[in-house]
């Protein structure tokens, strides 16, 4: 009788049969590895340090860095300090980032949709450039488009000018731009204005819609005040038209924007590159959608850019977006790779500041952490885009 | 009946089918399409012509550098004559037949994986052995075979080396990563989770500046790990970041009817994982993981930044040459056909394998 009285409970589980106590244990030790792996390496690090006669922290980045950059956002010289070249190349890097996410966008929407066209001269040629691009490493296409830059084009005395007041050379591409003006000041806050009213005209829009069922053409309305509240600010200022050509003065040019070999690589290389999976996600996005939607859109009297706009794209870009932002973020993370061409990005600056200081903890370290602030912001405003293109359940 | 006969006999206008019919179809279906395709031929005419005529027609192709110099058109002999030294790199030359072994094995082994039915334990076996001779014939040192430095190893089977070894460590480390996020143990996988996203969210220039500049310091005086080990490390702990969010897609994919048999059968967390969730979630992250497999190919070539002599590294080596320098079209143009070869095969074998997948067996 007795092995019935025994009710399970009252027995003594031994510990290693307790799944909790057992999950406690497997995490105390899993720690204590983990602890231990890292004492071990920062002891042999702080013993290596101190042998080599290196001296941690952050204090470099007050010091004088004494090295130039090729090209720079804010006013920097070789006298400035570590903390302010590393700023520079950041601000190169996001430079390079924000251009070439912008043109990807657009390029691999072009690309995707021209895969999906129904003329199969088009959508074959989309597909080449698709699989080639994917399938050949970025680094490699930085390189070619550096060579190409510094192997065929000429040197800036027999620059080649493919339009008015545009030249190309080895050292870069110089455009011509409208001289500076207090006029452009003022187009750029009438363009900020512009953009404001023209989104609370889209939400006046919209309300009313719901309201009333009346639509309003945002669009249209919307490019007319973006365009021309600018423009009639210029023609207020009396339209200025003076225009800073790029002019040839000894070896280089000189006045005009001139870009250099190495951005326009980079952004070609990154650009190309990230376009061909760009426009596969797009693909798949548009493809998501099926084709009854069309239809039924179609079926209840809307125009064609109604059924893009009100039925298509809604739902395509649900599907589009969450892997548009890890391409995004890889565009940022590539642009990293401008180390090898020798374009100042963050990378490349913390490498030279590492090579010049010998804080190399510190410099990867800040390559790291730097990193990380792109990314999980970009992803952070990407999931709050999502979070609103996202399907709203009950 | 005779109208049927009739009908039976009316074929469609000629405008409609066959060769005709196609065009019609496919490239002059409305007027937009028609300019579009007329406007892609005319640029296809400009630009194939020149490209044609500068690889093929008014190329060098077995001649010196100066000759090049002269041709209007791609020199080749850059490839011709250095073609040793790009694949191979500082490998001593009387011994190359030994790197060219062992990718031979690579691709065989490669080859013959590409079947399903093919995947069996033996096959396990093969590749353990497969990269253990591969290893042994780079190294050399016993059987007679010349001891070689991995420091003088170089060219496509460093960049290969990197790659398949990269991989199949990073694999069940990655795995282990995935269950350790999808665990119920907190501390475990706040770790894991750590882990993936702080390694997600840096470029892998980082790690490999890590391995090469600082992985030094980490280690006790007198010890020291070569260049490639490092490299190689950090690849390894790079993408099997990426294959643990591949493989944590394919175990929330496995429906909860699943773990709750397993349990009710009475397996423990080792067997339930071992014998019926990773087996099925696997599976479902094959064409996924090829991808990443394609990416860790692609990113091989990143090592050229810390200066390992990979196929990339050799190339521009030979085009800091005086005699070579100016060729960096035709050379690049090389190497992108070897990177494109192994991608392209891998992601139409994704594809194929994506069909099998999906058909259901």
């Amino acid at each position: 009788m007795k092995e019935f009285s025994d009710s399970p409970a009252s027995e003594k589980i031994p510990f290693w049969f307790d799944p909790k106590k057992r999950a406690i244990l497997f995490q105390f030790i899993t720690f204590c590895m983990v602890g231990l792996l890292a004492y071990y390496l920062i002891s042999n690090t702080l013993i290596n340090l101190k042998r080599q006669n290196i001296a941690t922290g952050f204090s470099f980045l007050h010091k004088e860095s004494s090295f130039e950059i090729g090209e720079s956002l804010i006013a920097y010289s070789a006298a400035s300090t570590y903390g302010r070249a590393l700023l520079v190349g950041a601000l190169n890097t996001i430079k390079v980032a924000f251009v070439g996410i912008v043109i990807t966008i657009i390029l691999g929407t072009f690309i995707g949709v021209a895969r999906l066209s129904t003329n199969w001269l088009i959508s074959k040629l989309a597909a080449i450039y698709i699989e080639v691009m994917q399938d050949i490493p970025v680094l490699l296409q930085l390189f070619f488009w550096y060579a190409i830059f510094y192997e065929t084009l000429p040197s800036p005395r027999e620059a080649v000018s493919p339009g008015a007041g545009i030249f190309m050379s080895n050292r870069g591409v110089a455009f011509t731009i409208p001289e500076a003006h207090p006029a452009h000041k003022s187009m750029l806050l009438a363009f900020v204005a512009a953009c404001m009213i023209v989104y609370l005209i889209r939400r006046w829009a919209r309300k009313r819609q719901e309201k009333t069922g009346q639509f309003f053409p945002t669009f249209r309305v919307g490019i007319a005040i973006v365009l021309g509240l600018p423009f009639i600010t210029w023609l207020a200022f009396g339209a200025p038209m003076e225009m800073d050509v790029p002019k040839l003065i000894g070896f280089n040019f000189e006045g005009g924007l001139t870009v250099s070999p190495e951005f326009i690589a980079l952004l070609l290389g990154l650009v190309l590159y990230t376009a061909a999976f760009v426009a596969e996600v797009v693909r798949a996005g548009i493809q998501s959608v099926s084709k009854g939607q069309r239809e039924a859109a179609m079926s209840i009297g809307l125009r064609p850019a109604l059924v893009l706009n009100l039925v298509i794209l809604p739902q395509a870009l649900r599907v589009i977006v969450p892997p548009l932002t890890s391409q995004m973020l890889n565009l940022t993370k590539n642009s990293s790779l401008a180390v090898a061409i020798g374009y100042p990005d963050f990378v490349s600056v913390a490498n030279t500041t590492i090579n010049q200081t010998g804080q190399s903890i510190e410099g990867v370290a800040l390559i790291m952490v730097v990193y990380l602030f792109f990314s999980l912001s970009t992803s952070a405003f990407m999931n709050w885009y999502n979070r609103k293109v996202a399907l709203v359940e009950r | 009946m005779e109208q049927a006969v009739q009908a039976e006999e009316l074929r469609p206008p000629i405008t409609s089918v066959g060769f005709i019919g196609w065009l019609k179809n496919n490239l002059f279906n409305g007027v937009l399409n028609s300019i579009l395709t007329i406007m892609t031929l005319f640029f296809l005419w400009k630009v194939i012509p020149p490209i044609f005529r500068w690889a093929f027609i008014d190329s060098a192709w077995h001649t010196t550098g100066q000759a090049c110099r002269q041709a209007a058109g791609a020199c080749w002999s850059i490839i011709y004559t250095n073609f040793r030294f790009m694949i191979f790199g500082f490998y001593p030359f009387e011994q190359q037949w030994r790197p060219f072994v062992a990718m031979m094995i690579l691709f065989g082994l490669l080859f013959y994986s590409r079947n399903r039915n093919h995947w069996k334990k033996p096959l396990a076996y093969a590749w353990i052995i497969g990269l253990f001779t591969m290893g042994l014939l780079m190294k050399g040192g016993i059987f007679g075979l010349k001891s070689v430095e991995s420091t003088q190893w170089g060219g496509l089977p460093l960049t290969l080396l990197l790659a398949v070894f990269g991989l199949t460590a990073a694999y069940p480390l990655g795995v282990i990563l995935a269950l350790g996020r999808r665990s119920k143990m907190r501390g475990v996988k706040v770790l894991c989770i750590l882990y993936i996203e702080l390694i997600r969210g840096v470029p892998l220039i980082s790690l490999l500046f890590m391995s090469s500049i600082i992985f030094p310091l980490f280690l006790p005086e007198g010890i020291n790990i070569n260049k490639i080990l490092r490299a190689q490390a950090a690849i390894i702990l790079f993408t099997a970041a990426y294959i643990a969010e591949v493989v944590r897609g394919g175990l929330q994919g496995m429906s909860r009817g699943q773990y709750e048999a397993a349990e009710s059968i009475g397996l423990n967390y080792y067997l339930t994982m071992r014998l019926v969730i990773l087996p099925q979630a696997l599976k479902i992250v094959i064409p996924p993981t090829v991808s990443i497999l394609i990416s860790a190919f692609k990113d091989t070539s990143l090592v050229v930044i810390i200066a390992l002599f990979e196929l990339l590294k050799t190339t521009q080596s030979v085009l800091s040459n005086p005699e070579w320098m100016g060729f960096s079209r035709e050379a690049y143009f090389f190497v992108a056909i070897f990177y494109f070869l192994g991608c392209f095969s891998m992601s139409n074998y994704s594809r194929r394998l994506e069909r099998e997948l999906s058909r259901g067996d």
